[in-house]
C-alpha cells in the first residue's frame, strides 16, 4: 500500500533525515520527495511504499505524530488513494 | 504523478474549506423482519439493524483515519417502518420507533431514518397506526428520524395526508416544547420521496432496494466558496465552470469512500449524493456561495438564478465523477443550519416566500424554518401542499420541514444544537388557508405523469 506524508512547520536543520530515519525504522521504503519554503515554511510530500511495515497504520500516524510535535512540525500519513481520486483521472 | 501542489490543496479543502464526507448511510431492509406479533416484530428489528450496522461506525472511523477525510455523520436507513408494522396486531406503533432508537444507539450511529409512511395516493392500515404515533415517537426517542410521502408526480397529492401533518407537526412541536420543537426537526414531509436518500431526516430503505446498502452523501460548500473567490467579477461561463471542477474533485473523493466503506463492510455500493450539504459553521454555507456570485443578501433578487446555476454545476461536475448517483443530489437551503441563511434570514431579506422560489430549482425544499408558535395547523398544511405541488408539476423532490416553536415569535431565535444549528423564526402570511385544507381528497396528477 502506497502513502503520502506531509510535513510542515518552521524550517531547521535535519528534518528530512529526522522524517526518513522514523521511517526506516519501521521498514517504509520512501518512492519519492518533493519539497519547497512555501510562505516561510518548510513543506515536504513523500510518497511511501508501506509493503514492508508492521506497524498498523493507526499507530504509524501516531508514531509519526509524536515526533513531529516534539520539533515544531505537523507530519501526517495518509494513503495515496484520496489524492490520485481528487487529482487525477 | 502527483505535485506538491495537488497534495496541498487537498490538505487545505480538508483543513481550512471543511471538506468533509457528510454521511456514510447503510440501508437496510427490514421485509423479512414482519411478524403478527409487536413484540416479535420489534426483535427482528433489532437484531437484524445490530447485526448488519455493527462495523458500520469502526468501518467509518478507519476510513477517517487512514485517508485523513472526516466522516462528518454514520447512519442508518430502514424499510418504512408502516410496511414492516403493517402486519402487527398493535394499535401502537411507537414501540417500533423505541426499537430502532435502541438499535441505533446500540450501534453507535448519529441518526436512523425511515420511521416512515408512504402515502402519496392512500393510506393502508400500517400508514394510518404511524401517522398517529409520530408525535410520540419523536418526542420519545432521540436518534430516530421520520419521513411521510404524501405526493408524487404519478400519483399527485394526497391532500388529506396534507391535512393529517399540518396537525401532527403542530401535535410533535408541543409534545418537544421543552426543546423548543426538537421533535419537528426530525420530521419531514416529502412529494417525490426518493428510495437511497442517505441524508436525514429523509433517509429510507426503498422496497426495491438490495437487503442492505451503503450510499455516501459528500459535502463541500466551503470549497466551492474558496474556488468562486479567486474568479471575482468573472462571467457566468467561468463560475459554471469553477463549480464544476470543484465538484468533480469533491465527489470523486465520495466515490472513493463509497467503494473503500462498501468493500471493507461487504454491503454493495448504492449511490453517491452530489449534494452541497452546509453547516452553521462560518465558510461552510451554501448562502455565502450565492452572495459570492455577486448578491450583497442571499433571498435578494438574483438568488434563485443563482442557486439554479450552482444546482446545475454541481450535478454537471459531479455525475461524471461517480458511477451511480442518486439521493437527492443538489444543493441543500436548511435555514438554521447555513450560517449565511441564517445571517439572510434575520436581516428580513430572505422570506419563507422566497425560499420557495428557490426550491423549485434545488436539491428539495422549505428546510429547517422555525415560524412562530401560534402558526395554525392549517396554515402548516397549505406551506406544504404549495412546497409538494412545486414537486409534483416538476417532477423533482420536494420536502417540508418546518418548526412551529410554541411560545416563540418572529424576532426570537431557537437554538436546535450541533449540525442542526439555531433557526430565527420567520413570518407566516396571516390569512387562513383553513378552507382550502378542509376540502380534502386527492389533487390529480398532472400531465406530466403520463409519459407511456
Amino acid at each position: 500500500m502506497k502513502a503520502i506524508v506531509t510535513v510542515v512547520g518552521k524550517d531547521q536543520v535535519g528534518i528530512i533525515a529526522g522524517v526518513c530515519n522514523t521511517l526506516a525504522d519501521h521498514g517504509i521504503n520512501v518512492l519519492d520527495i518533493s519539497q519547497t519554503i512555501m510562505e516561510g515554511y518548510f513543506t515536504m510530500m513523500m510518497v511511501v511504499d508501506l509493503a514492508l511495515c508492521d506497524e498498523p497504520f493507526a499507530s504509524l500516524q501516531s508514531v509519526l505524530k509524536t515526533y513531529g510535535e516534539g520539533r515544531g512540525l505537523s507530519i501526517r500519513i495518509q494513503r495515496e488513494d484520496i489524492f490520485d481520486a481528487m487529482h487525477k483521472l | 504523478m502527483l505535485s506538491l501542489n495537488n497534495i496541498f490543496d487537498t490538505i487545505d479543502m480538508i483543513d481550512k474549506q471543511h471538506l468533509d464526507i457528510r454521511t456514510i448511510t447503510m440501508g437496510i431492509s427490514l421485509l423479512d423482519c414482519v411478524s403478527e406479533d409487536p413484540g416479535r416484530c420489534c426483535e427482528k428489528i433489532y437484531d437484524k439493524i445490530c447485526r448488519r450496522a455493527e462495523k458500520l461506525v469502526k468501518t467509518g472511523e478507519d476510513i477517517e483515519s487512514e485517508f485523513g477525510i472526516p466522516i462528518v455523520n454514520k447512519r442508518i436507513s430502514v424499510t418504512p417502518i408502516a410496511l414492516v408494522a403493517g402486519s402487527c396486531e398493535t394499535g401502537d406503533y411507537v414501540p417500533f420507533a423505541l426499537t430502532l432508537d435502541r438499535a441505533a444507539k446500540t450501534c453507535g450511529v448519529n441518526f436512523i431514518g425511515g420511521y416512515s409512511a408512504l402515502v402519496h395516493k392512500g393510506f393502508a392500515k400500517g400508514d394510518e397506526l404511524l401517522l398517529r404515533a409520530i408525535p410520540q415517537a419523536m418526542a420519545q426517542t432521540e436518534l430516530v428520524c421520520s419521513s411521510v410521502n404524501i405526493g408524487s408526480t404519478r400519483a399527485g397529492i394526497n391532500m388529506d395526508a396534507v391535512a393529517k401533518m399540518g396537525r401532527i407537526i403542530k401535535e410533535t412541536a408541543h409534545l418537544t416544547r421543552d426543546t423548543d420543537g426538537l421533535g419537528c426537526a426530525k420530521l419531514v414531509v416529502f412529494c417525490n420521496a426518493v428510495e437511497d436518500n442517505p441524508f436525514m431526516a429523509g433517509a429510507f430503505h426503498g422496497v426495491g432496494e438490495a437487503d442492505s446498502v451503503i450510499n455516501v452523501g459528500v459535502s463541500g460548500p466551503g470549497v466551492v466558496y474558496h474556488a468562486l473567490q479567486k474568479c471575482k467579477g468573472a462571467p457566468f461561463d467561468v463560475v459554471a465552470e469553477t463549480i464544476k471542477k470543484t465538484a468533480f474533485q469533491i465527489t470523486r473523493m465520495g466515490q472513493m469512500v463509497a467503494a473503500e466503506a462498501s468493500h471493507r463492510l461487504d454491503v454493495p455500493f448504492g449511490i453517491v449524493d452530489l449534494s452541497l450539504a452546509p453547516t452553521p459553521a462560518v465558510g461552510d454555507s451554501v448562502a455565502r456561495i450565492l452572495e459570492e456570485m455577486g448578491l450583497e443578501t442571499c433571498g435578494t433578487h438574483g438568488t434563485t438564478a443563482a442557486l439554479a446555476l450552482l444546482n446545475d454545476a454541481v450535478k454537471k461536475g459531479g455525475i461524471m465523477a461517480s458511477g451511480h448517483v442518486g439521493g437527492l443530489s443538489g444543493a441543500f437551503i436548511p435555514v438554521s443550519e447555513d450560517e449565511g441563511m441564517i445571517a439572510a434570514a434575520e436581516s428580513g431579506t430572505l422570506t419563507i416566500d422566497k425560499l420557495e422560489a428557490m426550491t423549485c430549482v434545488c436539491s428539495v425544499g422549505l428546510d429547517m424554518i422555525a415560524v412562530p408558535g401560534d402558526t395554525s395547523a392549517e396554515t402548516i398544511s397549505a406551506i406544504i401542499a404549495d412546497e409538494a405541488a412545486i414537486g409534483m408539476v416538476n417532477g423533482k423532490t420536494t420536502a417540508v420541514r418546518i418548526i412551529p416553536v410554541e411560545g416563540k415569535d418572529v424576532g426570537d431565535v431557537v437554538e436546535m444544537g450541533g449540525l442542526l444549528g439555531s433557526a430565527p423564526v420567520m413570518p407566516v402570511h396571516r390569512a387562513q388557508s383553513a378552507g382550502f385544507i378542509a376540502r380534502g381528497g386527492r389533487i390529480p396528477a398532472p400531465l406530466q405523469s403520463l409519459k407511456n
